[in-house]
C-alpha cells in the first residue's frame, strides 16, 4: 500500500509537471533585461533574444522598387478615372501600382484589383477598396505624424504580401452560450485570445477602438484624485481597459513598463515618451476604423466580414506584429514619396 | 518506542477500539468510526463518527446550492458542451449584476440574479457554519478560539462581497464567482483604485500574512525537531516544561537571543493569521468609500517617494490645447 501509493504519487507529479511544461509562454534562460526607468523603480524591458531574432527576421522590409524619374506626363493625362493620385506623375502612378501589387496581391496580380479588358473599370469591388485604403495611407502619412512620425506607413506595412493583412480583427460576440436566464458572462471569463488567454473582456476593441465617436477618457479608469469626489468609473471598465492594455503590450513586444510607471499607471509625469505615441496610436486606430474601413463594410464581399456583418478593421498588432516600430522601423515611405502627404485631408478624428 | 522523527507522520495508530471521546450531553454523532491508512497518512487515522446536526446539514444544503448555481451557470456560458467546460474551466465565472442595476435585490436572473442568489447561499452556508463551530466548541466545554478566527475571515468575504458594494451602491463592485476571474479582478480592482500596495491596510495584511507563514514554519519546524523528546506533546510541555521545551527554546535564545514559550507561539500564531484578514478587510473597505487612489493618497501623506524624472516631461496629451490630435 504505502509503495503503491508512493509509485502514484511520483507518476502523478511527473505527469503534472510534463503537462505543465506543454502549456504556452515557456522559455529558457537567458532572457536579456534592460532598464530604462530610475533605479529600483522596476522599469525595465524582458526580452528572449532567442524569440526577438526571429522576429526581426521576420519583420524585414521588402527592397523599394526603383525610383520613377522625375518629370514626365501627368498620371491624369494617361489614365483615366483616376481620383486620388491626382497628383503623381505618369512613372510615378506605375511604380505605385506594380508596388502595391508586389505588397498586396504578389499572387493575384493586377486582376486582383482590376478588370485586365479596362483597367480604369470600377467593377471589381478590390479597385475600390484599394481606392480608400490609398487615401487612407496617405491620411495617416501627412496628419497622423504624431505617431508614425517620418517613418510613416506603406500598404506593406499591414499587408506584408497578403490580400487582407494577417492581424485584423471583427466585432466578437462571444462564445456559443445557453440563452433564457442562464447568467450571460458580460463580455469576459473565457480565454480571451486578444487578452494574452486571461478571462479578461474577449472584445476591448469594439467600444475602444472600432468606436470613432468614443469618450476621449474611455480607457482612463484610475480615480484622479486621493479622495472620493464624484462616482468613479466600474471596475467592469477597468477590466475592459486592461484587457486592451494587454493587446497592446502583446502587440509591441513588450511589457507595462515600456510606456507605463506601474506603481501609478495612470500617471502621465512617471510615463515614458512612449506613452505619448501610443495614446496617439489609439486615435490613429480610431480614425482608421471609423473612417476608412467601416464606409467600405458596403462594397465587401460577404466572405470578408465577421459573423456580427462588419469589415475586418485594424488594432496595434495589424502593424506593429510583435515589434515596437512596425518592420523594425524601416523607412519605406522615404523611398516612396508617392504615398507621402495628405493632398486631401479627410476630417479630423474627434478631438 | 517509535516517535515522530521527520516531516512525515510516521506513526498510525489504529486501536482495536475507534475513540469515542468525553461524553456530551447531547451525542447527535452519526457513522461507524473506522480507520483510514491514507487519513493517517496526514492526520489521524480515526475517521468518524462525525456531528451533522442541524446547522451542519442546513449549512451543507445552503452550500450545495450555491455550487450547483456556480457550476451550472458557468456550464451554461459554454452552451453545455461538456468538453468545454472542462477545458474552460478555470477561465469560467458567475459575473455579479451590471453597475446599472445598483443594488436591485433581484435583478433579471440572466443579469446577475443568479450572482446574488449564489452570493445568498453561500454566505448563508458560511454563517451557519460558524454557528455550528461556536456551538461544537461550546458542547466541548472548548474555548471558542477557532469559529472566531474563523470569523476574521468571513469579515473580508463579507466586505468583499456584501458590505462595500452596499457602501458603493452597487453589487456590480463585488467579486465575481471565478478562479481566473476573481483574480482579474484583484488586478482591475488595483488599478482603478490607484494602487493597492499603497493601501496601509494591505501592507499591514501582507505583514501578517507572510508573518503568519514564518512563524508557521518556526513553529512546525521547532517542535519536529524536538519531537524526539516528547516535544509534540506541547500542551503537556506547557505546564510541565521538559527537555523537548528546554532545548527548544535554548536555541531559538542561542540563534536569536529571544524565544516564545510553548504557550505564547500560539497567540502568536493566532494573531498574525487573525488579523490577516481583519487588516486586508479594512483595507478593501476603505477603497473607493474613504479613499479613491492610493497612490494619490500616499503622495499626499509623504509615503510614497518620489524618484528623479529620467525622460522629458511627460504630459498628459488631452491636457494640451489641440492635443487630441
Amino acid at each position: 500500500m504505502r509503495l503503491a501509493l508512493q509509485i502514484i504519487g511520483v507518476i502523478a507529479a511527473v505527469l503534472l509537471t510534463g503537462a505543465m511544461l506543454g502549456t504556452a509562454g515557456w522559455t529558457h534562460p537567458p532572457v536579456d533585461t534592460q532598464q530604462v526607468g530610475f533605479r529600483g523603480t522596476g522599469m525595465e524591458t524582458v526580452r528572449n533574444p532567442r524569440t526577438q531574432a526571429a522576429l526581426l527576421a521576420a519583420n524585414v522590409a521588402p527592397d523599394p522598387q526603383d525610383p520613377a524619374p522625375p518629370g514626365g506626363d501627368p498620371a491624369t493625362a494617361t489614365y483615366q478615372n483616376v481620383q486620388v493620385l491626382k497628383d503623381l506623375s505618369t512613372d510615378q502612378f506605375n511604380r505605385l501600382m506594380a508596388s502595391i501589387t508586389e505588397w498586396v496581391s504578389p499572387e493575384q496580380g493586377c486582376a486582383y484589383c482590376h478588370n485586365v479588358e479596362n483597367m480604369a473599370d470600377d467593377s471589381v469591388y478590390a479597385k475600390n477598396v484599394a481606392r480608400k485604403m490609398i487615401q487612407m495611407v496617405r491620411h495617416i502619412n501627412g496628419g497622423w505624424k504624431n505617431h508614425v512620425g517620418e517613418t510613416g506607413v506603406t500598404c506593406y506595412t499591414c499587408h506584408r504580401g497578403q490580400p487582407v493583412p494577417a492581424n485584423v480583427w471583427h466585432i466578437n460576440p462571444g462564445p456559443p452560450h445557453a440563452v433564457g436566464f442562464a447568467a450571460r458572462d458580460n463580455g469576459q471569463n473565457h480565454p480571451s485570445k486578444v487578452a494574452g488567454l486571461s478571462s479578461l473582456p474577449y472584445d476591448p476593441f469594439a467600444s475602444l477602438l472600432g468606436d470613432k465617436e468614443v469618450d476621449n477618457n474611455a480607457i482612463r479608469v484610475a480615480a484622479t484624485t486621493a479622495l472620493p469626489t464624484s462616482k468613479g468609473k466600474p471596475i467592469q471598465e477597468a477590466e475592459r481597459t486592461y484587457s486592451l492594455m494587454i493587446h497592446m503590450s502583446e502587440a509591441l513586444g513588450v511589457n507595462c513598463t515600456y510606456c507605463h510607471n506601474t506603481r501609478a499607471v495612470s500617471q502621465w509625469s512617471q510615463s515614458t515618451p512612449q506613452r505619448t505615441t501610443a495614446w496617439h496610436g489609439i486615435r490613429l486606430v480610431r480614425d482608421v476604423n471609423g473612417n476608412y474601413i467601416d464606409p467600405i463594410t458596403s462594397i465587401l464581399p460577404e466572405a470578408r466580414l465577421g459573423p456580427e456583418g462588419d469589415a475586418p478593421k485594424v488594432d496595434c498588432t495589424t502593424c506593429h506584429q510583435g515589434l515596437t516600430k512596425p518592420l523594425n522601423g524601416a523607412k519605406m515611405l522615404t523611398t516612396y514619396p508617392e504615398l507621402a502627404g495628405d493632398p486631401a485631408p479627410a476630417p479630423a478624428a474627434k478631438p | 518506542m517509535a516517535y515522530y522523527q521527520n516531516i512525515f507522520t510516521q506513526v498510525q495508530v489504529h486501536p482495536r477500539v475507534p475513540e469515542h471521546g468525553v461524553t456530551i450531553a447531547e451525542d447527535k454523532r452519526v457513522g461507524t468510526p473506522g480507520f483510514s491508512y491514507l487519513a493517517g497518512l496526514v492526520g489521524n487515522a480515526q475517521v468518524g463518527p462525525i456531528y451533522l446536526g442541524t446547522l451542519g446539514t442546513l449549512s451543507l444544503v445552503s452550500g450545495l446550492i450555491a455550487f450547483e448555481i456556480i457550476g451550472l451557470n458557468m456550464w451554461a456560458s459554454v452552451n453545455w458542451d461538456p468538453i468545454q467546460f472542462l477545458r474552460q474551466l478555470p477561465w469560467l465565472a458567475l459575473e455579479p449584476p451590471r453597475p446599472e442595476y445598483g443594488l436591485m435585490i433581484l435583478p433579471p436572473l440572466a443579469e446577475g440574479g443568479w450572482w446574488l442568489l449564489a452570493g445568498f447561499f453561500l454566505t448563508a452556508s458560511i454563517l451557519l457554519w460558524w454557528l455550528r463551530l461556536y456551538r461544537r466548541a461550546r458542547a466541548l466545554g472548548m474555548g471558542t478560539h477557532v469559529p472566531w478566527a474563523f470569523a476574521s475571515a468571513i469579515w473580508l468575504y463579507l466586505v468583499l462581497g456584501f458590505i462595500r458594494p452596499i457602501l458603493m451602491g452597487s453589487w456590480s463592485e463585488a467579486v465575481p464567482f471565478g478562479i481566473f476571474p476573481h483574480l482579474d479582478w484583484t488586478a482591475a480592482f488595483s488599478l482603478r483604485y490607484g494602487n493597492l500596495f499603497y493601501n496601509p491596510f494591505h501592507m499591514l495584511s501582507i505583514v501578517f500574512l507572510y508573518g503568519s507563514t514564518l512563524l508557521f514554519a518556526m513553529h512546525g519546524g521547532t517542535i519536529l525537531a524536538v519531537s524526539r523528546y516528547g516535544g509534540e506533546r506541547e500542551i503537556e510541555q506547557i505546564v510541565d516544561r521538559g527537555t523537548a521545551t528546554e532545548r527548544a527554546a535554548l536555541f531559538w535564545r542561542w540563534t536569536m537571543g529571544f524565544n516564545a514559550t510553548m504557550e505564547s507561539v500560539h497567540r502568536w500564531a493566532w494573531w498574525f493569521a487573525v488579523l490577516t484578514t481583519l487588516t486586508g478587510g479594512i483595507g478593501i473597505l476603505l477603497t473607493g468609500t474613504v479613499v479613491d487612489n492610493w497612490y494619490l493618497w500616499a503622495v499626499k501623506h509623504g509615503v510614497a517617494p518620489s524618484y528623479p524624472q529620467v525622460f522629458g516631461p511627460v504630459v498628459d496629451p488631452l491636457s494640451i490645447p489641440g492635443g487630441a490630435r
